[in-house]
């Protein structure tokens, strides 16, 4: 039995009593609620009662419009719109607040699609390749509160919901990331946006301007080299017709200096409208990216330039050459097949890092200038650390060498080896707590299960042993064999049978875990995650394998950290080494390699590996091992374990390691993860890949 | 010997020999470098030449469109690892009651003077691939034990193999004793101007559609090292282009050909997927 207007009207009255007057009463209210079903007049009051608490004025608003809406909404729908009505007011105060009521319709239609809403987690993996392979400088995908790039990160709103199906969703999330790549792609920055649209008098209405024109060269562009993406982003574009002017930004040749232009000639009369898919302009953030990536790079380029350089010969290394110096010159600055460089009119092959950086400066620049083309002096790119205090305490100090192994290490400037330079201890790792694993395997349970199972199918490959004296079966070509040899008068052969066998993988391998103290934070969290998986994994396949880990602080204090020998189960003292797996002081590799294959040589197996978790350089405290000297010792200690017969390879999640990893490892024996949070996941898959 | 028995070898020994093939019809094979002229050097000279490259960039078309050109057989064995000396040299057979020698692959090709090509060398086991060594060194020999015959390689004979050095796994190297016998060869993705023409030349699609399937190639290519192992090879290029001719609209066409053929992974599969589509 629905309640009377009177009755209605007096229990309003109570609780709205505070900003009701005379001229406002709760008759009128009360008239519109009266026609209601009891439950929601119910409803109605309940919440006039707890809007109230919080504001009056809300209160009464919501009485004011909630007989309209009860007849439209769900009760479920309208509590999650006045909640978020109440939320808004908290946040943001009664305008607002009152807005957010006043605009059901729009809340409706977008809880109606809530439930297709996109989060970035889920689309950020696939839109990270998709961008990558869209070519350009290398992009990081983030997320954030709006959508923009510094041009070295695209920034993506965590959420997007606003289409009516999960593929709308995407389609916007893509749309939104595309033209954040084409921004830095196409040289939207490459004009100095900020001086120049600070001479108008409302510089953010020109700045939303030449937003609008660049996003209008943009499609262009995508429309003539990316037509498939062209027509779906067109369902986006909500029929905004860009004004007769932008004509010439749809030529080829159109550049970012033509919009600017463009906001002079239309900045008075014409109001640009905002896309979905523009996403924000922070023209103040991308200068001081891209000033600092530019000398970054010009330094890199004019770096790896002098390196390329031929060798003169010793005498012919006199300091006043300056006109003798060899010149580079751009001969072909096409951006599709990659810059390419001459040296004194001669081709040079470019590494593929150099290609990149060239790539990268002619994105920023359009072209590579020519001060970017001389290499740098020699001694310019020379360690600044390397004239660090020499006299180091520990390196002074008295040394007990007991109990600890002598290495040579080599110098690539002798081109000798120093002998007994290092010396190195093997030291426990504190075991950790073994909670550690319990949470990383209740983390990957279902990985672990994946990679046990794929473990599996690479032990469980039988093969058939041939020409045994028993065995399952007839072996059908040694018997013909022996027939055929049986007529022409030979004995008949005894071993006519063949046998299933599982195939014995005689591998023994020796993962080497970066333990310096850069791998602070979730890198070793990733290491230590990535070695309990692997373990899983190995303990399933049944190869031998061992787990050292490397760190220590100059030459004299060099230390192995034992985890697993090859002779200890993984069992939990192996388990909470794992877990106690803690940042140390440095990086000196070689030695750690040396002393490492000395391990692996000891043991009998047919295919020996030593794989290194690494996260950058090799580098020590002080004694020039950082730069060049480390490298060369590192590929040093490398070949020797070559000779041994044993096969280095290197995992690692320092995006610089194609500059030097090729160098001390090969050009196909090292693997970058570029996420760390992914590193537990693909240790174990390098390592199927490393040995099937 | 048991009646199953009796029929297997019965079924055995009506094998045939392996037979030479004349490649009749020139192959169609486009030039990226010099390496017609440096294959027909090494054949001048009788050194074996390694083809080395990744997977569909046309090492096997190469090496058809030589034997066609130099007219010789063309044998060419695909390596796996139950391949044995014996199925390379040659074994004996049963017919009629009596034992027939039959000649392996490697052993023909040397009798008739042809070219035996071993594709994807590396799979083969480390043991087998030893037996080549004689044949591929200035001796230019073939002992068959066997059969107690030494075969000399005539001057037009010539071996070739292939293999793809971009492989991380350890256990398929070449041995150094066997690859410094050969003259390397190094193909890769010819660059895009020739690649379009040969997409054309094999597809008959519109230079349009060339055009978008090398963009293609580009992108995958570029997230080589990033998930994927390879990026889309040329061969993969004219399969998609093959399809589109026939009719299949574009974006199938390369899910099919390019983007399930590259990979299983799903982030991956519709990342390739989005590129695809973002081209056609």
């Amino acid at each position: 039995m629905p309640l009377g207007a009177a009755r209605l009207e007096e229990q309003l009255d109570e609780a709205l009593d505070p900003v009701l007057s005379s001229r406002r009463t709760a008759r009128t209210l009360a008239l519109a609620l009266a026609p209601l079903a009891r439950e929601l007049q119910d409803f109605v009051l309940h919440w006039v009662g707890v809007i109230a608490r919080t504001s009056g004025e809300l209160a009464y608003q919501f009485a004011a419009i909630a007989p309209d809406v009860m007849r439209k909404v769900e009760p479920v729908a309208a509590e999650a719109w006045i909640i978020h009505a109440m939320d808004t007011f908290d946040r943001e105060g009664l305008y607002r607040g009152s807005a957010v009521l006043k605009d059901i319709d729009s809340f409706v239609a977008a809880s109606r699609h809530q439930a297709h809403a996109v989060a970035f987690e889920d689309a950020r993996n696939v839109l990270e390749l998709f961008i990558c392979g869209l070519a350009g400088r290398r992009l990081k995908l983030e997320i954030a509160g709006e959508a923009y790039t510094d041009t070295e990160t695209i920034h993506l709103p965590a959420r997007i919901f606003e289409h009516a199906s999960g593929a709308g969703n995407f389609l916007a999330y893509k749309a939104l990331a595309t033209h954040l790549w084409a921004q830095t792609r196409y040289g939207t920055f490459n004009v100095d946006v900020v001086d120049k649209l600070a001479s108008y008098t409302d510089p953010a209405r020109a700045l939303a301007l030449y937003h609008y024109l660049e996003t209008t060269r943009i499609d262009a562009i995508i429309a003539r080299d990316l037509p498939g993406l062209a027509r779906e982003l067109a369902t986006l574009r909500q029929h905004v017709e860009p004004p007769a002017e932008c004509g010439r930004l749809r030529d080829t040749a159109a550049s970012a200096a033509d919009s600017l232009a463009l906001v002079d000639q239309l900045y008075a009369t014409f109001n640009p409208p905002h896309l979905s898919y523009m996403g924000t302009l922070h023209p103040e953030i991308v200068a001081t990216v891209r000033a600092a990536r530019m000398r970054r790079e010009k330094k890199e380029l004019q770096f790896e330039l002098a390196k390329m350089l031929p060798e003169r010969p010793a005498a012919d290394a006199t300091p006043d050459d300056g006109e003798a110096r060899p010149r580079y010159s751009v001969i072909n600055a096409d951006a599709v097949d990659g810059v390419e460089l001459t040296l004194d009119g001669t081709p040079v092959t470019l590494p593929e890092h150099v290609n990149d950086l060239l790539q990268s400066i002619s994105q920023d620049l359009g072209e590579i200038p020519d001060e970017y083309l001389t290499p740098a002096a020699d001694g310019d790119y020379r360690d600044n650390h390397a004239a660090e205090d020499p006299a180091d305490a520990i390196e002074q100090g008295p040394h007990d060498e007991d109990g600890a192994v002598l290495y040579n290490e080599w110098d690539y400037k002798r081109r000798h080896y120093r002998k007994n330079w290092c010396v190195l201890r093997e030291v426990d790792v504190q075991p950790g707590n073994p909670d550690f694993i319990d949470t990383t395997l209740a983390r990957y349970a279902v990985q672990v299960g994946q990679l046990r199972r794929t473990f599996e199918m690479l032990r469980g490959e039988d093969k058939w042993l041939k020409k045994q004296q028993g065995g399952d079966d007839i072996d059908l070509d040694a018997v013909i064999t022996a027939f055929a040899d049986m007529r022409s008068g030979m004995e008949l052969p005894e071993r006519l049978f063949q046998q299933r066998h599982k195939a014995e993988r005689d591998i023994a391998v020796m993962f080497m875990v970066d333990m310096s103290g850069s791998t602070k934070g979730w890198i070793n969290d990733a290491e230590r995650e990535s070695l309990v998986m692997l373990c899983e994994a190995l303990e399933v396949l049944g190869d031998r394998y061992a787990i050292y880990g490397f760190s220590g602080i100059t030459r004299k204090r060099c230390e192995i950290f034992r985890i697993k020998r090859f002779t200890d189960r993984y069992n939990d003292t192996v388990r909470r080494r794992i877990a106690g797996i803690l940042p140390q002081d440095y990086t000196r590799m070689g030695v750690a390699i040396r002393h490492l294959t000395a391990l692996l040589n000891a043991v009998d197996a047919r295919t020996k590996l030593l794989i290194t978790l690494s996260d950058g350089k090799p580098d020590d405290y002080s004694d020039n091992y950082r730069g060049e000297y480390g490298i060369e010792d590192t590929r040093q200690a490398l070949i020797e374990a070559h000779r041994g017969g044993i096969h280095p390879f290197c995992i690692t999640i320092d995006r610089e390691a194609r500059e030097y990893l090729p160098r001390m490892y090969g050009a196909v024996n090292y693997t970058v993860i570029e996420d760390v949070a992914r590193l537990p996941l693909k240790v174990a898959d390098v390592y199927r890949r490393l040995t099937t | 010997m048991s009646k199953p028995l009796q029929s297997k070898v019965a079924a055995l020994t009506s094998q045939t020999a392996p037979t030479a093939r004349m490649v009749e019809r020139e192959p169609y094979y486009e030039a990226a470098g010099d390496e017609i002229a440096v294959f027909e050097a090494a054949y001048a000279s009788q050194i074996p030449v390694l083809l080395k490259g990744p997977t569909g960039c046309g090492k096997t078309r190469f090496v058809e469109y030589m034997a066609w050109r130099l007219k010789r057989p063309l044998i060419t064995v695909s390596c796996h690892d139950d391949l044995t000396a014996a199925d390379l040299i040659g074994r004996y057979l049963i017919t009629n009651n009596e034992t027939v020698w039959v000649d392996g692959p490697l052993a023909h090709a040397v009798r008739c003077g042809g070219i035996c090509y071993l594709d994807e060398i590396v799979e083969a086991r480390k043991d087998t691939t030893v037996v080549i060594h004689p044949l591929a060194d200035d001796r230019r020999i073939l002992p068959m034990e066997k059969h107690g015959e030494l075969l000399h390689a005539p001057k037009e004979f010539l071996l070739a193999m292939s293999y793809n050095p971009g492989y991380q796994s350890v256990l398929k190297e070449l041995k150094q004793s066997t690859r410094q016998r050969f003259i390397g060869i190094e193909f890769n993705y010819p660059p895009a101007a020739l690649e379009k023409k040969i997409i054309i030349a094999e597809t008959n699609i519109a230079p349009d559609s060339a055009d978008q399937l090398i963009r293609l190639a580009e992108m995958t290519r570029n997230l080589k090292g990033n998930g994927l192992d390879e990026g889309a090879s040329t061969r993969l290029l004219i399969h998609a282009g093959k399809l589109i001719a026939k009719g299949i609209p574009a974006r199938t066409a390369c899910t099919g050909a390019v983007a399930e053929a590259l990979t299983d992974d799903p982030d991956m599969l519709r990342a390739i997927n989005e590129l695809a589509n973002s081209l056609f």
